[in-house]
């Protein structure tokens, strides 16, 4: 990154727009997390020439035709194995992957597990609407049990799956979950993700105004939010509620739970995404599941080797060790004999 | 066994085919590969057939377990690994049921006699112990018990706890290769010093299988029972340094060399097959050369991390077998669209689905021109021997990167895994490989990532990291104007849809056209091949000429776009003949080219064709002229 290079121009938001008309439906949530992202790499100083977004298929894979950055808008769900070529290649890049529940956690569920684990310097944004939008209305991996939809006319059958529980089990270093509709969590968000090495999957609540409107209004209901939200800051104890009056305490067998009145703020667990093991983070993302609230902030940031340094450190160490290779020499490597 | 006591005769042959076969843990594979590296290195020309079960230890002593080696050697050029084998080596009842019917009447036959135990003999299917009940008479039979004269020459290390019963019993295929390497009146020094080399850390085992494969020698030398040894002169050759190389080998060494050519990274991304993963072995081993391989999660990941590697400006290659590569197209599709360089490379095998996965195939060739959805065209390349397949993957890695389009890259399983000689091309001499990669906006209003070069229709390949030249690429159809932006524009679709085939076939024009070969100029019949089928096409046609037959032969490596004056070729010969293990891919191809009445030979039996059969269908076919 050039980030620091005060030769070049400063660039604001507008530079990262192209001149493609965005196309998104009225009231979409990809709008706001389109102009959060384009601020966001204006104020930190990214380069145009050093970010690549790459996408899959659905709505929000349509999202690097309206980065004027590289990008590639590639194959329903492969978009993380296409990353993980561009950034073992070119390590040096910023490689962004947008991708969205249909495209992640169905047809691309292999491909986004293995990107956690190997760990590849990825910032992984997932938009999360519950709903298959571009093929009209069916339900997806994330819909809860029972909705009616296109292809769900008396209501889904199949447990969906949590983001955040599955990045964990698939060794992710970086978790965090937020909402299209709070600029300032998710810029914060999104800094932090940018800022990790290695892959971070950011959740992003995304509201589908025309296939399944308000979805998240827990979070983004100001009537509910307080009671129904939890937003996790790291060193702080993890408190709900509109007066603070509820708690996230330690619960049997390594699980959380919400516990109400004086004894229950006392025992307030603080919040650590750092923590080594990532039971209480695993806890955290089934919580709403398990009846409690919503979290939302960053669930787990920890180090680990990134996948690509790795590669290319081994490449080099071999080059130090052996020399770099000899095309001549690899051809005449081992028994040759000569005819005259 | 024979106990004449006439003087032992040294005979000199021009050729001579052997086969090893046993148990798939008996090392038949090692023992082939070090006598084919001994008569590579006594100067024979020679061709290798490897033949091993897809189980990895079926169980001991049936037939599923048998795994055979083969090879022909000879003092002239040769171009198939022998039809029948003049000596079969077999070290059970099981490899001897299998692989007699191959062996010519009155052949070498070497058995361990220790293996023919009643349930051995049982478990092979047989009702009576053949080495008993006169069934072998036809052959030059030789019973040796090869299990028990290891062991006594192990006795040493054995006695004093080198090695335990089970690894003194293992230096059998050794004591086998000692035999047949004095038979052929072969040095053992290249052996002995592999051996003293592979098992550099247990010098017991160096030893002790030094001493069991001398033993072998020792026993062929002071027994009676062989009445002649063989010599096979070095062939004449042309003039030059050679090594042994696979298939396999061949075409990651192809691949280093284009992307050192290029100035390119080679970046590999593959998930493990059968018969494709010894390229990712490979070339994991030549990190040194600043590879980057990447063992993917899945087919599509491995297809998926190339094409985002070429987009990052690498020499970008996916390698797998038909099942892997049918996982792979819609990545190659889209790669069509993008206009990326990369390479798909296909180690045919027997299919479909799961099908035959160590036994060869060229069914593959419609699922590589066409296995894709849409219209979408792509360059073909096909390695037509083991080591031609470093020409082969060189080529296809140029036509990719100049022409930014995915090229497929067609071996098959007995060109994989198969060696011969290969006399060393000289480094220097490789053909340039130009990425001229963009550096700067090529309008006055900024960079169109599809404006094309007028002449070869190929669009520039801009890397990210280069500014000015930021743009998006998808597999949404673009608009003609060369921006890369979306188009819905029906007329304009169908205008990029004739564009990416018309980019495709205008290769040809920088092709040398096809080469003919027909001497006399007045041949009756053309003999058409392409890929692995070249060796025995060729030795086909050799033979039929030698019977006064006319006959000319065209081979194919580029499938796609086909070479100038392949259809002229087919429409100017009365009768032509496609040879290939499918059920007549080529020939369909042909025939919808040119609506010549093109025939077939087709056989899909798992192993490569002999050249016997291809003259006997050839023969047939010249018939119906007279």
């Amino acid at each position: 990154m050039s980030a620091t290079d005060q030769t070049l121009p400063v660039l604001d938001r507008k530079d990262f727009a192209s001149d493609q008309e965005v196309r998104w439906c009225p009231g979409c949530g990809d709008y706001a997390i389109l102009a959060a992202m384009q601020s966001f790499l204006a104020d930190t100083g990214a380069r145009p020439e050093s970010t690549v977004f790459v996408s899959g298929i659905g709505c929000s894979s349509r999202f690097p035709y309206y980065m004027e950055t590289y990008g590639m808008h590639t194959i329903h769900g492969r978009a993380p194995a296409i990353a993980t070529g561009l950034a073992v290649a070119r390590p040096e890049l910023d490689v962004f992957v947008v991708t969205g529940d249909g495209d992640a956690l169905s047809i691309g569920g292999n491909h986004l597990i293995h990107a956690l684990r190997r760990n590849v310097n990825l910032t992984i944004l997932l938009f999360n609407n519950e709903i298959y939008g571009l093929t009209k209305g069916q339900y997806s991996p994330t819909s809860p049990v029972g909705t009616v939809a296109k292809s769900t006319p008396f209501g889904s059958i199949d447990e969906p799956l949590d983001p955040a529980s599955l990045a964990l089990g698939a060794e992710a270093s970086f978790v965090g979950r937020t909402i299209d509709r709070d600029r300032k969590h998710l810029t914060e968000t999104l800094a932090a993700a940018h800022a990790h090495p290695g892959a971070a999957l950011v959740e992003i609540l995304q509201n589908c105004p025309v296939f399944n409107d308000g979805a998240f209004s827990q979070v983004t209901d100001r009537k509910r939010k307080d009671d129904e939200g939890l937003v996790l800051v790291e060193g702080e104890p993890m408190l709900f509620g509109a007066e603070k009056d509820r708690a996230i305490v330690a619960a049997a067998h390594g699980g959380v739970e919400v516990g109400e009145g004086p004894d229950a703020l006392e025992r307030a667990l603080v919040h650590d995404p750092r923590q080594a093991d990532p039971t209480r983070a695993f806890a955290l993302s089934r919580l709403k599941r398990n009846g409690g609230p919503l979290p939302i902030g960053v669930l787990r940031q920890v180090e680990r080797p990134v996948y690509e340094d790795t590669l290319v450190a081994q490449v080099e160490q071999t080059q130090a060790e052996q020399g770099t290779g000899d095309l001549e020499a690899l051809l005449r490597s081992g028994t040759t004999w000569q005819v005259d | 066994m024979s106990a004449d006591t006439a003087p032992r005769r040294t005979v000199e042959l021009t050729s001579a085919t052997i086969r090893f076969a046993g148990d798939s843990g008996d090392g038949m594979q090692l023992t082939g590969d070090r006598f084919t590296t001994e008569a590579a290195v006594a100067g024979n020309d020679l061709a290798t057939l490897p033949d091993y079960p897809a189980e990895i230890r079926a169980p001991a002593g049936t037939l599923a377990g048998v795994s055979s080696f083969q090879l022909q050697f000879a003092a002239e050029d040769i171009h198939t690994p022998g039809d029948a084998p003049d000596v079969l080596v077999a070290m059970n009842p099981a490899a001897l049921r299998k692989h007699l019917e191959a062996l010519r009447p009155t052949g070498t036959l070497i058995v361990d006699s220790d293996a023919f135990t009643k349930r051995n003999v049982d478990k092979a299917g047989y009702d009576t112990n053949p080495l008993e009940d006169g069934s072998l008479d036809e052959y030059d039979l030789h019973a040796v018990a090869l299990t028990s004269l290891t062991m006594t020459a192990l006795e040493p290390f054995t006695d004093d706890g080198r090695l335990n019963r089970k690894e003194a019993e293992r230096a059998k295929n050794m004591f086998a290769l000692g035999l047949v390497s004095w038979m052929f009146s072969r040095n053992l020094g290249t052996t002995e010093s592999w051996l003293a080399a592979k098992f550099k850390d247990q010098p017991d085992v160096v030893e002790a299988n030094v001493v069991a494969l001398r033993a072998g020698r020792n026993f062929g030398d002071t027994t009676e029972s062989f009445r002649y040894v063989y010599e096979v002169p070095p062939a004449h050759l042309r003039p030059g340094t050679y090594r042994n190389i696979s298939g396999n080998q061949a075409a990651a060494w192809g691949f280093v060399a284009a992307a050192h050519r290029a100035g390119l990274t080679l970046f590999y991304g593959s998930y493990p097959i059968t018969p494709a993963s010894d390229v990712l072995h490979e070339l994991s081993r030549l990190k040194r050369f600043g590879v980057r391989t990447f063992q993917a999660e899945d087919e599509i990941a491995a297809a998926g991390s190339a094409l985002g590697a070429a987009f990052g400006g690498a020499l970008a290659v996916t390698a797998s077998s038909g099942p892997g590569i049918a996982l792979k197209g819609e990545t190659i599709g889209l790669a069509t669209m993008m206009e990326l360089p990369m390479v798909i490379l296909d180690v045919q095998r027997g299919g479909p689905s799961t099908g035959l996965p160590t036994k060869t195939e060229q069914s593959d060739l419609h699922l590589a021109l066409h296995g894709r959805n849409g219209e979408a065209p792509i360059p073909v390349v096909a390695a037509t021997s083991p080591s031609d397949a470093f020409r082969a993957a060189y080529e296809a890695a140029r036509l990719a990167v100049e022409n930014r389009t995915p090229v497929m890259l067609l071996l098959d399983g007995y060109l994989a895994n198969s060696s011969e000689p290969w006399n060393l091309p000289d480094v220097d001499d490789l053909e340039p490989i130009e990425p001229a990669q963009a550096t700067e906006a090529n309008t006055s209003e900024g960079f169109l990532p599809y404006l094309r070069d007028p002449d070869t229709l190929a669009r520039p390949w801009a890397v990210p990291g280069t500014p000015g030249l930021a743009h998006r690429l998808g597999g949404l159809e673009k608009d003609g104007v060369g921006s890369g932006n979306i188009s819905y524009d029906p007329t304009n679709h169908h205008e990029m849809v004739a564009l990416r085939r018309e980019k495709v076939e205008r290769i040809a024009d920088r092709l040398p056209p096809i080469e003919v070969e027909d001497p006399g100029g007045d041949a009756q019949l053309l003999l058409v091949g392409w890929g692995s089928t070249e060796g025995p096409l060729r030795a086909a046609v050799q033979r039929l000429r030698a019977d006064g037959h006319r006959v000319a032969r065209m081979h194919l490596s580029h499938l796609a776009p086909l070479q100038r004056g392949v259809d002229e070729a087919v429409r100017s010969y009365p009768r032509v003949l496609v040879a290939e293990n499918n059920l007549g891919q080529l020939r369909d191809v042909l025939r919808a080219r040119t609506l010549v009445d093109v025939r077939g030979y087709c056989r899909v039996t798992g192993l490569p064709f002999s050249g016997a059969e291809l003259v006997d269908a050839a023969t047939e076919l010249l018939e119906e002229l007279r």
